[in-house]
C-alpha cells in the first residue's frame, strides 16, 4: 500500500501533515477508511475547541460503523473542512487529501511520538496478522 | 406498494352499505375540522390484502431459517401466546387493586424467583422493558451502590473491545468513562490489560459471557477476583445466556448485576415484532437499589413493592410492570421448559452451533476461532475469499436470501474482518442446518466461478439488491402524494 511518506502516522489510523506556518492538518488513513467501508457522515470537532492528544475528537460512520477519530496532538482547532459535512464519500475517494480539521499545536513533544511511513507500514503490518 | 397508492377518493370499508353521516353533537363548530385528514381511502378487502402481501414478503422465524448471530432467533411457542393472551389477562387493569389481580402478581412473583434461580442472584426485577434498558438499570444501581457508600472517585466502567456497542453507550448514559480493554489471539478478555486497567476509580467491569466473539471466557474466576479486589462490580451482559441455561449460574461465578433478554433466550417475540424485555437480577448488595415496582409474597398473598418498601430504589422504568404481556409469555415459557427443558435448551444450542460450525468448515469456510469449541454461535471469516475473489461477507450475506435463509449478523464483531456470527438456536433440526451448509457451499463454489452474480445478490427477492449507502447518506422516509 502506497503510504505518503510526507506524513506522520498514529496507530490509531490517523495522519497528521506538518504545515510551514506550524499548523498541523488531520486526516484519517487509506486504510481506515477501507475498514470502514462507504462514509455517510464525518462528524468535526468545531473551531475553537482545545483538543488533548489522544482526545475522542471527531466521529467518521459508514455504512458498517462509527468509528472515533483521536486528535493525534493536542491542539486547539482553526479550521475545518467543510466539503465533507455534503460529500463524506471524499473520505473514501482520496483519504489523504480529504482532511478533517486543522490544528494550532500547543505541545510540540507530542510531534515526537507520530510515526513515519515506514513506522506505519509496521503497524499495519503487526495487524494483518 | 404503501397503502396510499392503493387509495381512492370515498372509497370505505363497505362500499355497499348504506351511507350514513356520523352525527356529531357534543363538539362545538368552531372546534370542527373543515376539511378530511389525509388518511388512505380503501376497502377493508383492500386493507387485508395489501397487509397480507407485505407480511408474504417478509423474512420471518414462521417462514425460515433466521441464524442472526447474538439475536437468538428461537422459535416461539404459540401456546405461550395464547394464554398470555387469556382474556383475563388482557383485561386486567394495570392499576386495579392487588386483590382483583393476584393470578397475574402470582406469575410474575414466580417468574422473578425463576429467574433468581436461574443466575444464582438475590433479587429479580422484571421492569425494563428492553435490552438497552436492562443495561442502563444495572449500571445505574452499580452508580447508586458506590455512592451510597460515599464513593465518589470512582467514574470509569470497563468494557472488553468485543462488547455489544450498547455497554460502552450504557456506561455513558450512566455518566462514566469507558475504558476499553483489548482481546487475546484466542478470544479472551486480555488479562494483563485488565490488570492494568482497575483500580480505585473503576465502578465496574461490563461482561458478556459467553463472549461476542462466539466463546466461553476462560478466566472467569480470576476476572471477578481482580476487579472486586479493587472495589469494583461486576456487570453481565445477559446477550448470550441461551449457551448456558441451566448450567451455569453467574451469580456463581461472582457477578454482581444481570440482565436478560427475554425476548432472546426466553424465547418472546422479536426483531421488528417486539416489544422487548430485560429483567435484571443482583446480588444481596445491590437489592436496596433494584427499580421498582416489585412483587412480593407475604401471608399468601401477592402485593407490589414500591418506593415506600424500596426507598433507595434507582426509580421506575415504566409507568405499570413493564411489558406485561411479554413477561407473561416468558413465564410460560419457562414453566413448559422446567428445570430439566432449560438445560436442553443449552445442550441443543451449543450442539447445534457445534456442529454447524464443523459442517461449515469441512465445506471450505474459514472459522475465526477454530482452536474454540462454540458457545451457541461462532464466527466465520471471509477475508481470505475476499482477497481471492472479492468476493464479500455482505454480498454472501444477500446470496443467502436468494437460498430462502435469512442471513446470519454481518460485520459484527468488528474485530474480526469480513464475518458472519452465525447463530442456529437450539430449535432447528440436523436436516435444516445440513440444507443450510449445503446453500453455503453452493455460494462458495458461485464466488469462484462467478464473482459478478455474487456481487449483484440478491437476485429473487422481492426488492433486489439495495444502495444502502445512498439510504445512510440521503435518507428520504416521507411519502408525499404525486400530483
Amino acid at each position: 500500500m502506497d503510504i505518503p511518506t510526507n506524513l506522520k502516522y498514529t496507530k490509531s489510523h490517523e495522519w497528521v501533515r506538518l504545515e510551514d506556518d506550524g499548523t498541523a492538518t488531520i486526516g484519517i488513513t487509506r486504510h481506515a477508511q477501507e475498514l470502514l467501508g462507504d462514509m455517510v457522515f464525518v462528524e468535526i470537532p468545531q473551531v475553537g475547541r482545545k483538543l488533548k492528544q489522544r482526545e475522542e475528537c471527531a466521529v467518521v460512520e459508514s455504512v458498517k460503523a462509527a468509528a472515533d477519530v483521536y486528535a493525534p496532538i493536542s491542539g486547539e482547532v482553526i479550521a475545518i473542512n467543510p466539503e465533507l459535512e455534503s460529500a463524506p464519500e471524499k473520505v473514501n475517494e482520496d483519504a489523504f487529501s480529504a482532511w478533517l480539521f486543522k490544528l494550532k499545536p500547543t505541545n510540540a513533544a507530542d510531534l515526537d511520538g507520530l510515526l513515519d511511513a515506514a513506522g506505519y507500514q509496521k503497524v499495519l503490518e503487526s495487524e494483518a496478522h | 406498494m404503501l397503502i396510499f397508492e392503493h387509495s381512492r377518493p370515498g372509497r370505505r370499508n363497505y362500499s355497499q352499505s348504506p351511507a350514513t353521516a356520523a352525527e356529531i353533537r357534543n363538539i362545538p363548530q368552531n372546534l370542527l375540522r373543515k376539511t378530511l385528514p389525509l388518511l388512505p381511502e380503501v376497502s377493508e378487502m383492500d386493507a387485508v390484502r395489501h397487509y397480507t402481501r407485505l407480511s408474504q414478503l417478509n423474512f420471518s422465524i414462521d417462514t425460515q431459517f433466521y441464524p442472526l448471530g447474538s439475536c437468538t432467533m428461537k422459535y416461539n411457542p404459540r401456546v405461550c401466546n395464547s394464554l398470555a393472551m387469556l382474556p383475563q389477562f388482557l383485561a386486567r387493569h394495570p392499576l386495579a387493586s392487588e386483590d382483583t389481580g393476584q393470578g397475574f402478581l402470582a406469575c410474575m412473583y414466580e417468574l422473578q424467583e425463576i429467574l433468581k434461580d436461574v443466575t444464582g442472584m438475590a433479587g429479580v426485577s422484571l421492569t425494563p422493558m428492553a435490552g438497552a434498558q436492562g443495561e442502563f438499570v444495572g449500571v445505574a444501581m452499580i452508580r447508586a451502590y458506590h455512592e451510597a457508600r460515599g464513593d465518589y472517585a470512582r467514574t470509569e466502567i470497563i468494557v472488553p473491545d468485543a462488547a455489544h456497542g450498547t455497554n460502552p453507550a450504557t456506561a455513558v448514559m450512566c455518566g462514566y468513562k469507558v475504558v476499553e480493554i483489548p482481546t487475546g489471539k484466542e478470544g479472551d478478555v486480555d488479562m494483563a490489560a485488565l490488570k492494568a486497567a482497575v483500580g480505585p476509580k473503576t465502578a465496574g467491569l461490563m461482561l458478556t459471557n459467553p463472549s461476542t466473539l462466539g466463546v466461553f471466557e476462560k478466566n472467569i474466576a480470576e476476572m471477578s477476583k481482580i476487579v472486586h479486589q479493587a472495589g469494583g462490580l461486576l456487570y453481565y451482559d445477559g446477550a448470550n445466556l441461551n449457551a448456558i441455561l441451566g448450567k451455569v449460574k453467574p451469580g456463581d461465578m461472582g457477578f454482581d448485576v444481570i440482565h436478560i433478554n427475554l425476548h432472546k433466550t426466553f424465547s418472546t417475540p422479536h426483531g421488528g415484532g417486539g416489544p422487548g424485555s430485560a429483567p435484571v437480577g443482583v446480588a444481596e448488595r445491590l437489592l436496596p437499589f433494584m427499580p421498582v415496582p416489585v412483587v412480593a409474597f407475604e401471608q399468601g398473598t401477592y402485593r407490589w413493592l414500591t418506593e415506600k418498601e424500596i426507598p433507595q430504589s434507582i426509580g421506575r422504568l415504566s409507568a405499570h410492570m413493564g411489558n406485561a404481556g411479554v413477561l407473561l409469555r416468558a413465564y410460560i415459557y419457562i414453566r413448559l421448559l422446567g428445570a430439566e427443558g432449560m438445560h436442553r435448551v443449552a445442550e441443543f444450542a451449543t450442539l447445534n452451533a457445534n456442529y454447524l460450525m464443523v459442517e461449515l468448515s469441512k465445506a471450505g469456510f474459514e472459522i475465526a476461532y477454530p482452536t474454540r469449541r462454540a458457545s451457541h454461535e461462532f464466527i466465520v471469516t471471509l477475508k481470505d475469499l475476499k482477497e481471492k475473489t472479492g468476493v464479500t461477507a455482505m454480498n454472501v450475506a444477500k446470496r443467502l436470501l436468494d437460498k430462502g435463509y435469512h442471513a446470519p449478523t454481518t460485520y459484527f464483531p468488528m474485530l474480526v474482518p469480513e464475518c458472519l456470527l452465525i447463530e442456529p438456536a437450539e430449535t432447528e433440526s440436523k436436516q435444516t442446518l445440513d440444507a443450510f451448509v449445503a446453500s453455503m457451499k453452493e455460494i462458495l463454489a458461485e464466488a469462484h466461478a462467478q464473482p459478478e452474480m455474487l456481487k449483484g445478490a440478491p437476485h429473487t427477492t422481492p426488492v433486489r439488491k439495495l444502495d444502502d449507502v445512498k439510504a445512510a447518506r440521503e435518507p428520504d422516509l416521507t411519502w408525499k402524494q404525486s400530483s
